[in-house]
C-alpha cells in the first residue's frame, strides 16, 4: 500500500547495503559477543593472559574439545547463586511496583495539567534524567549517611534521639533504585496518558460512573500500554544493576549484576562471569522478546493509522 | 439513448483513434483480495475522468498503480503510446496531487514548485520562468516565499496544484483533491479547479467518494465498486440511465421497485411489482424474456404527490405521509404504500401553494405518481 | 487529556511531593559542595574552595576531556548509524533477518549493562587472540562500545519519527522524479532533522554517564570521568565531587531550559501563523451557531 513496498520492489540493490551497515555493526558488536560469552562459559580460570582456557586444543594431530560445565554445574547446585538470582528478581520487581505507584499518579497529573504547564513540568521530569545517573546516586549517599542530612534533620527536631541506620539498607537500596529509574516510568506513561480523549472520562460521568470507578474502568485500562512499557523498562535493567547495590545497598543484600562484576574483576573468573551472564540472559530473554514484541505492535498500530 | 456506456465494451471500439490512456487487464491482489479486478478503462486525452467510488472500493489503488507507488500483479498501462507499466515513479510522464497535498514543509512554496523540475535538470531561468507562470496561474505569486504552514488550506491545494503541473505532465493523477477541504470551501473550489485544469487542457483521473465532486468536475465518470468498474459515461448518462442497482443508488437517490416483466413490446414495458401494489408502465422498451426479474428506478423528484385522488392505473399509488423533511427550497415526503413499500418523493416548496391546495402532513392521505417515461428498467 | 479543569488537591500534592522527591538530593547535593568542611554533611561555613580543588584536580580534568572525546566520536557514529537502523525498521518492512534486526535494536536498550559490558569485552579478547587487533583496551574498544549502546536508542528515536511523518511526502518527491536516495537527502532528512539532533544530545549523555559498560572496555589509561567518580565516592562522601555534580547541573539545566525554551517558542511562532493562514479561507467560512458546542456537554453529575 505505501512506500515500504514501493521499496522493496525498485530498490533492491541499494537497499542491501544500506541495510547491511547497522545490521552488520549490530551483528558483530552485540549479537556474536552473546556466542562468545557462551563458549567462554564453558572454559576454566587459567592463570594466564586471558585468563581461561581454550576450548579446542590441537595436540599430537588431534582436534580436543574441552567443554567444562563445573560453571554451570555450581550455579545450579551452589545456594548463593540461586539465592541471588532470586534476590535480583524480587529486587527488581519491588522496584518496578514503586515506580508504578510513585510513576503513575505522577504521568497521571502531568497529562491532566494544561498543555502551557505541561511543557514545563515534562521538562522537570527529564532534568535529573539527563544529568549523570552516577551522581544522582551520590546525592542519596549525603542523605541517608548515619550524620547525613535527614538523620541530621530529624535529630534537630527531636523525632528521634538516635541517628537511624538507613545507610547500607534494604530501604535505601529500593529508595535509590525508586529514584533512579522513576523517570523511565513516568515518559511512557505519560505519553499513553496524554493521548486519552477526555470525553471519555466525561462521558463515563455522563452516565453515572463516580470518578474513581471511571478511573478504573476507563483510564486505567487505556493505559495499560504504558504500564507495560514503563514496567519493562524499569525491571529488565534492575535485575543486573550494578552500581546502586554496590554503592547504597546492604552487603547481605545479593544481586547479581554485583556477583558478576565481583567475579570478573575481583575474582578475575572470567569463566564465571561469563556462566553468570549466561543464566542471566536466558532469564531475561522472556521479558526482552515480551517487550520487544510489544514495541513492535505499539509501532505497527502507530504505522496503520 | 437507452444504452449506457460500459466500460468493458470498450474493446470493441475501433483501432482508428488510439485512446490517449490505455488499461488492459489491470489486476492488483494484495494477498488473497483483489483490490482491483482485471479492469479496463480507456480515457481520452484533454478527458477529465473521475474514479467514483466508496472507501475500499479500489480507486484509490488503481491511482497509485498509475502513479507507479503500487506495482500492479497483471496487465498493462500504457499512455499516448508509451508501456509505462514497469516504470519507477520517478521515471513517469505523469504527476499526482495528493489527498494531503503532501507539500513539502522545509520549502518555500517557490522550491515546493521547483522541486520536480529541479529534478529534470532544466536550466536555471527556465525553472525560474516555470514557477512564475504556475504562481500566475494558481495566482500565488505573492506567497512564493511563503511556507506550507503559512498557508490556508485552499492556498495550499493550489500549491499542490501548481506543483504538480509545473512539470506538464501527459496526465494529472488527483486524490480526493478536494477532500481536505471544508465544505463550503470545497464547493466553490470545485468550479475554480476544474476552470484550472480546462485552461492548462491537461488530460485528468481524479479519484473521489463525493458524487457531487465527480458530477461537478468531471466530464465523464467510472464507478467503482469491489475492485470492478461497473459503470462508465457522463454525469447525466450515470444519472439518467444507470445500469445497475448500485450505480442507481450510489449516484443520487432513488426508489427501487422489484418484479417482473409481464408486457415488452416496442413502445412499452410493463413490470408487474407487488410493492407498488400494481404495474409500472415504462415508455421506452428493454428487451428481455417475459417474466424476468428486474427492478424499476424511479428518482424522487420524479415522483408527484397529490391530495385529491387520481385516475387508478400503472405508475400510480396511493399511501400515506409517513416522514417529510423540510430542506429549504424542497422538502422530501417519505410515503408509506399498503405493501409497506417507502417511496420517496422531492417535492418543490411552491407546488401545494401554486396548486392552491393545502400542504399535507404526517399520517394524510396521498397518492404518488410518474409520469411513464421516468422509470428505468435495471436487470442488474 | 487535559479538560480545562484546574487540578484536584490530590493531584497538585502528588506532584508536589513526586517534584521534591526527583530534587531535593540534586539541591543537597548543589548546597553542600559550597561546604567549607571536608565533612561533607557537617556545614562549615560558605567556600568556593572545592570547586578550586576540582579544577587542580588533574585526574578528573583529564578524565573529563577523555569523557568528553569518547561521547562526542560515538554519537556521531551513533547517530549515522541509528539514523539509518530506525529508516531501515520503519520503512523496510520485512526483509530476510528483519526480525532479528529488529531484537537487536530493542535489546541493547534494555540489557543489563554487565552483560553488554561483559560481553563486548570477551569479543574483543578474541578479535586479539585472533587478528591482534585491538591490541590493547582503551578510546577504540570503549567507542565502539558506546556507539552500540546510543545507536539503538537513536534509532528509535527516529524510528518514532519516522512513523508518525506523512509517507506521502517521500511519494510525493519519487512522483515529482527524485530517485530514492536523493528522496532520503533532500526530504526525509530534513524532516526528521530534530529527532536527529536529539537522538545526539542523548548519544552524548549516555556516553558521558556510563560506567558499567566502560568499566570492562577501558584499559590502563583510559580512565574516563564516571570511572574516577566512582573510584572516589566508593570510598564515601567527597566534597569535591559535589562541586563536580553542580557545575554538571548547571550545565544540563541550562542547556534543557534553553533547548525547551527555543522549541517551544518556534512552536509558538508556527503556531500563529497558521491560525493567521487560516483566516485566508475565513470569508468563506459561515460562522458556527453560538452555543451548540456547549449544549451536549455532559459532566452534570
Amino acid at each position: 500500500m505505501d512506500i515500504q513496498r514501493f521499496a522493496k520492489k525498485w530498490l533492491k540493490p541499494g537497499r542491501g547495503s544500506v541495510i547491511a551497515m547497522p545490521y552488520l555493526w549490530l551483528g558483530v558488536f552485540f549479537l556474536i559477543p552473546f556466542f562468545i560469552v557462551l563458549k567462554i562459559s564453558f572454559a576454566e580460570q587459567d592463570i594466564a593472559i586471558p585468563p581461561f582456557t581454550s576450548l579446542m586444543a590441537y595436540e599430537e594431530g588431534f582436534l580436543n574439545i574441552k567443554v567444562n560445565l563445573s560453571n554451570f554445574l555450581f550455579i545450579f547446585t551452589d545456594e548463593f547463586y540461586f539465592d541471588t538470582y532470586i534476590s535480583s528478581l524480587k529486587v527488581a520487581l519491588v522496584t518496578t511496583v514503586l515506580c508504578l505507584l510513585l510513576g503513575y499518579p505522577i504521568a497521571y497529573a502531568i497529562a491532566r495539567t494544561d498543555p502551557a504547564r505541561r511543557n514545563v513540568l515534562l521538562m522537570l521530569v527529564m532534568l535529573p534524567f539527563w544529568t549523570s545517573f552516577l551522581l544522582r546516586v551520590y546525592a542519596w549517599m549525603g542523605l541517608l549517611n548515619e550524620n547525613g542530612l535527614i538523620n541530621t534533620f530529624l535529630l534537630w527536631t527531636g523525632v528521634i534521639s538516635e541517628p537511624l541506620q538507613m545507610f547500607h539498607t534494604d530501604f535505601s537500596l529500593y529508595l535509590v533504585m525508586l529514584y533512579a529509574y522513576l523517570p523511565f516510568m513516568i515518559l511512557p506513561l505519560y505519553s499513553h496518558l496524554v493521548k486519552m480523549d477526555v470525553r471519555l472520562l466525561e462521558a463515563a460521568g455522563d452516565l453515572g460512573a463516580k470518578p474513581l470507578k471511571a478511573f478504573a474502568t476507563i483510564t486505567l485500562p487505556l493505559s495499560r500500554n504504558g504500564i507495560i512499557a514503563g514496567s519493562m523498562l524499569v525491571f529488565i535493567p534492575a535485575v543486573g544493576e550494578f552500581v546502586i547495590p554496590e554503592l547504597v545497598g546492604s552487603s547481605e543484600t545479593l544481586m547479581i549484576g554485583k556477583v558478576l562484576w565481583n567475579e570478573f574483576f575481583d575474582n578475575n573468573n572470567w569463566p564465571m562471569a561469563a556462566a553468570v551472564a549466561t543464566v542471566m540472559v536466558l532469564l531475561l530473554l522472556v521479558p526482552i522478546a515480551f517487550f520487544h514484541r510489544f514495541e513492535t505492535r505499539e509501532l505497527e498500530g502507530k504505522n496503520h493509522v | 439513448m437507452t444504452e449506457a456506456v460500459v466500460a468493458s465494451s470498450g474493446a470493441a471500439k475501433a483501432a482508428a483513434d488510439q485512446p490517449y490512456l490505455k488499461i488492459a487487464g489491470i489486476v492488483k491482489k494484495f494477498g488473497d483480495n483483489f483490490a482491483v479486478d482485471n479492469l479496463d478503462l480507456e480515457i481520452q486525452q484533454h478527458e477529465i475522468f473521475a474514479l467514483l467510488g466508496s472507501s475500499g472500493c479500489g480507486k484509490s489503488t488503481l491511482l497509485r498503480m498509475l502513479a507507479g507507488m503500487e506495482r500492479p500483479t497483471s496487465g498493462k498501462i500504457i499512455l499516448d503510446g508509451q508501456d509505462i507499466t514497469q516504470l519507477a515513479p520517478y521515471e513517469r510522464p505523469l504527476n499526482m496531487m495528493f489527498q494531503s497535498y503532501a507539500l513539502f514543509p522545509h520549502m518555500t512554496v517557490e522550491q515546493n514548485i521547483a522541486f520536480g523540475l529541479k529534478q529534470d535538470g532544466l536550466p536555471k531561468d527556465e525553472i525560474a520562468n516555470r514557477v512564475l507562470e504556475m504562481l500566475d496561474l494558481v495566482q500565488l505569486r505573492k506567497y512564493a516565499s511563503r511556507k506550507p504552514y503559512q498557508l490556508s488550506g485552499g492556498q495550499q491545494q493550489r500549491v499542490a496544484l501548481a506543483r504538480s503541473l509545473a512539470k506538464r505532465p501527459k496526465m494529472l493523477l488527483l486524490d480526493e483533491p478536494l477532500g481536505a477541504l471544508d465544505k463550503k470551501l470545497r464547493q466553490q473550489t470545485q468550479l475554480e479547479l476544474v476552470n484550472t485544469l480546462e485552461k492548462v487542457g491537461v488530460t485528468c483521473i481524479m479519484v473521489t467518494h463525493d458524487q457531487e465532486e465527480a458530477m461537478t468536475m468531471a466530464t465523464r465518470i467510472g464507478i467503482m465498486s469491489e475492485g470492478k468498474l461497473l459503470q462508465v459515461g457522463t454525469p447525466s448518462q450515470i444519472y439518467d440511465y444507470p445500469n445497475c442497482r448500485f450505480t442507481a443508488e450510489f449516484i443520487g437517490e432513488t426508489n427501487l421497485f422489484t418484479g417482473q416483466v409481464v408486457v415488452d413490446e416496442a413502445d412499452r414495458v410493463e413490470i408487474e411489482t407487488a410493492e407498488l401494489g400494481g404495474r409500472i408502465q415504462v415508455s421506452h422498451g428493454i428487451t428481455g424474456p417475459k417474466g424476468m426479474d428486474v427492478w424499476a428506478s424511479v428518482r424522487p423528484e420524479d415522483v408527484r404527490i397529490d391530495i385529491r385522488p387520481i385516475a387508478a392505473g400503472p405508475n400510480a399509488a396511493r399511501g400515506k405521509v409517513k416522514e417529510i423533511a423540510y430542506l429549504g427550497s424542497f422538502s422530501i415526503y417519505h410515503v408509506i404504500l399498503p405493501s409497506g413499500k417507502v417511496v420517496k418523493s422531492m417535492v418543490p416548496a411552491n407546488r401545494w401553494y401554486e396548486a392552491g391546495e393545502q400542504e399535507p402532513t404526517w399520517n394524510d392521505e396521498v397518492y404518488v405518481s410518474w409520469r411513464a417515461d421516468m422509470p428505468v428498467v435495471l436487470t442488474a | 487529556m487535559y479538560n480545562g479543569n484546574k487540578l484536584s488537591p490530590f493531584l497538585k500534592g502528588v506532584l508536589v511531593v513526586g517534584f521534591l522527591f526527583l530534587y531535593i538530593p540534586i539541591l543537597s547535593l548543589i548546597v553542600y559542595s559550597f561546604n567549607e568542611s571536608k565533612l561533607v554533611t557537617l556545614w562549615g561555613g560558605f567556600s568556593l574552595r572545592w570547586y578550586a580543588s576540582l579544577f587542580e584536580n588533574e585526574q578528573i580534568i583529564s578524565a573529563v576531556w577523555l569523557s568528553i572525546r569518547i561521547a562526542l566520536a560515538s554519537a556521531t557514529a551513533a547517530v549515522v548509524l541509528g539514523t539509518i537502523a530506525g529508516f531501515v525498521s520503519a520503512r523496510f518492512k520485512r526483509f530476510r533477518g528483519s526480525t532479528l534486526f529488529a531484537g537487536m535494536l530493542t535489546a541493547p536498550m534494555v540489557m543489563p549493562e554487565v552483560i553488554t559490558g561483559l560481553s563486548m569485552l570477551l569479543l574483543f579478547i578474541s578479535l586479539q587472540q585472533l587478528t591482534g587487533y585491538p591490541s590493547e583496551r582503551g578510546f577504540f574498544t570503549i567507542w565502539v562500545g558506546h556507539t552500540t549502546l546510543c545507536m539503538a536508542y537513536v534509532a528509535v528515536v527516529v524510528r518514532s519519527r519516522l512513523v508518525e511523518m506523512d509517507k506521502s511526502l517521500e511519494e510525493a518527491a519519487m512522483d515529482l522524479g527524485a530517485r530514492p536516495f536523493k528522496i532520503f537527502f533532500v526530504i526525509t532528512l530534513p524532516l526528521i532533522s530534530q529527532a536527529i539532533a536529539s537522538g545526539f544530545l542523548l548519544s552524548i549523555t549516555l556516553s558521558l554517564d556510563d560506567l558499567v559498560t566502560t568499566a570492562f572496555l577501558s584499559g590502563p589509561g583510559s580512565t574516563t570521568l564516571p570511572q574516577v567518580i566512582f573510584s572516589k565516592v566508593r570510598l564515601g562522601l567527597n566534597p569535591e565531587i559535589n562541586a563536580l555534580a553542580s557545575i554538571t547541573v548547571l550545565i544540563v539545566g541550562i542547556f534543557v531550559i534553553l533547548a525547551n525554551y527555543l522549541m517551544l517558542n518556534s512552536q509558538r511562532k508556527r503556531e500563529r501563523a497558521i491560525a493567521e493562514a487560516m483566516r485566508g479561507d475565513a470569508p468563506v467560512l459561515p460562522s458556527p451557531p453560538v452555543g451548540v458546542e456547549g449544549m451536549g456537554r455532559p459532566g452534570r453529575a
